[in-house]
């Protein structure tokens, strides 16, 4: 029941406001920052941030934050990334992750991308419900904020000459260990789902541009793209 | 001599039958994302060698394993690199759309090895690792992406190919 203890873990919710934080960087954050941004002192937050670490829901390491190196750059401060370890806990014990890797590998063998697909594209388009296509960058931001899968705005406002177009790049995959697993067929699913929330004539659109480490997809305006 | 991730790199070759030929307009959005896709290949972190034909491009006009059977062969410095290029770069839609314009295989189309660092391997080779995959399932000498196994529980195997470069 180690999965247990490390999520009780959140319960505290100065611990779980410094998780938060960590988690939404994506990248390595040094206590002071963390200690800023969830509004508590640094010993505090430090603390806090140890026991998570502990508990297995963050890495820690050691950088030197000013980025200089060799004598007088300063001691290297503890820094904290999310850890890539899942956890989830199911009562009563109930393993879904099974059932879906067992029916993606049939669905690989017998080669139903097509109709997982199709489904997933159904599904998408029935989550989202009578609502018109998303409007925009914002409001897919939200959207899929709310199906867990950490998106954030990159682009926007920024860089010289304005030639960056703002794209939403996600975080999280919500289906990663099957999509690691069989990733052409789970990421065309995900990618179908995405559509259908989206609406494929709206003003964004999904595509699949995939990185190491992120969602396959990204969502980007309609009107970037008669290319 | 030990196979340390230095002394070993991973050598991976898939076959594709196409459903139509290469010059069909039903496969044109495959045709068109060859020279990208290759091209962020070869820039790709971990990218050391992939076979390409004389005065070619890329290898789509070899046919080691049949007259409609394109064949992809390369070489990465690890099993990590070349996931992360097949599955996390602009690889992934053309895997994501390959029932459009490959048939599915019933057998095992893609096969895992290590190599000595240097040597390249041959299509001959790369066909014999199909075969052993297809014939006695994974094992150190030909592996999946699902049923990997390391450099060093590959040694034995690695010794008894001398390097070529």
């Amino acid at each position: 029941m180690e999965d247990i203890n490390a999520i009780a873990l959140l319960q505290d919710p100065v611990r779980r406001r410094l998780y938060e934080y960590v988690v939404a960087q994506g990248r390595e954050v040094g206590r002071n920052e963390a200690a800023e941004a969830a509004g508590v002192a640094r010993t505090l937050a430090a603390h806090h941030l140890d026991r998570l670490t502990e508990g297995g829901l963050l890495e820690s390491g050691s950088r030197r934050l000013t980025g200089r190196s060799g004598p007088g750059a300063g001691r290297p401060a503890k820094v904290y990334t999310r850890a890539r370890a899942e956890r989830s806990v199911s009562l009563p014990a109930r393993d879904y992750r099974t059932a879906a890797e067992l029916l993606a590998e049939a669905a690989e063998q017998a080669g139903l991308d097509a109709g997982l697909c199709a489904a997933a594209r159904r599904r998408g388009e029935a989550l989202r419900g009578s609502a018109t296509p998303c409007g925009d960058l914002d409001e897919a931001v939200a959207m899929l904020a709310t199906r867990g899968y950490e998106p954030h705005l990159e682009g926007a406002g920024s860089g010289e000459g304005a030639t960056t177009e703002p794209v939403v790049r996600m975080r999280n995959c919500p289906f990663h260990a099957v999509a690691e697993r069989f990733p052409p067929l789970v990421c065309g699913m995900n990618l179908a789902l995405l559509e259908g929330l989206l609406g494929t004539d709206g003003a964004v659109r999904a595509r699949m541009d995939a990185r190491p480490g992120e969602c396959c997809v990204v969502v980007e305006n309609s009107k970037n793209n008669d290319d | 001599m030990t196979a340390s991730a230095h002394a070993a790199h991973l050598a991976q070759l898939n076959v594709a039958t196409l459903r139509h030929p290469l010059d069909d307009p039903r496969v044109a959005p495959f045709v068109e994302m060859l020279d990208p896709v290759n091209a962020a290949a070869d820039g790709a972190p971990g990218f050391v060698w992939r076979l390409v034909e004389d005065g070619e491009a890329d290898a789509t006009g070899l046919r080691p394993a049949g007259e409609d059977v394109i064949v992809n062969l390369s070489v990465w410095e690890t099993q990590e690199a070349l996931w992360d290029f097949a599955y996390r770069s602009g690889h992934l839609e053309v895997m994501r759309r390959r029932r459009d314009w490959f048939a599915r295989h019933v057998e095992a189309h893609l096969v895992l090895w290590w190599v000595p660092a240097g040597h390249v391997p041959t299509v001959g080779e790369a066909l014999e690792r199909l075969a052993d995959l297809r014939a006695h399932g994974p094992s150190p000498r030909a592996f999946t992406f699902a049923s990997s196994y390391t450099a060093a529980q590959a040694a034995p195997d690695l010794q008894a190919v001398p390097p070529t470069l």
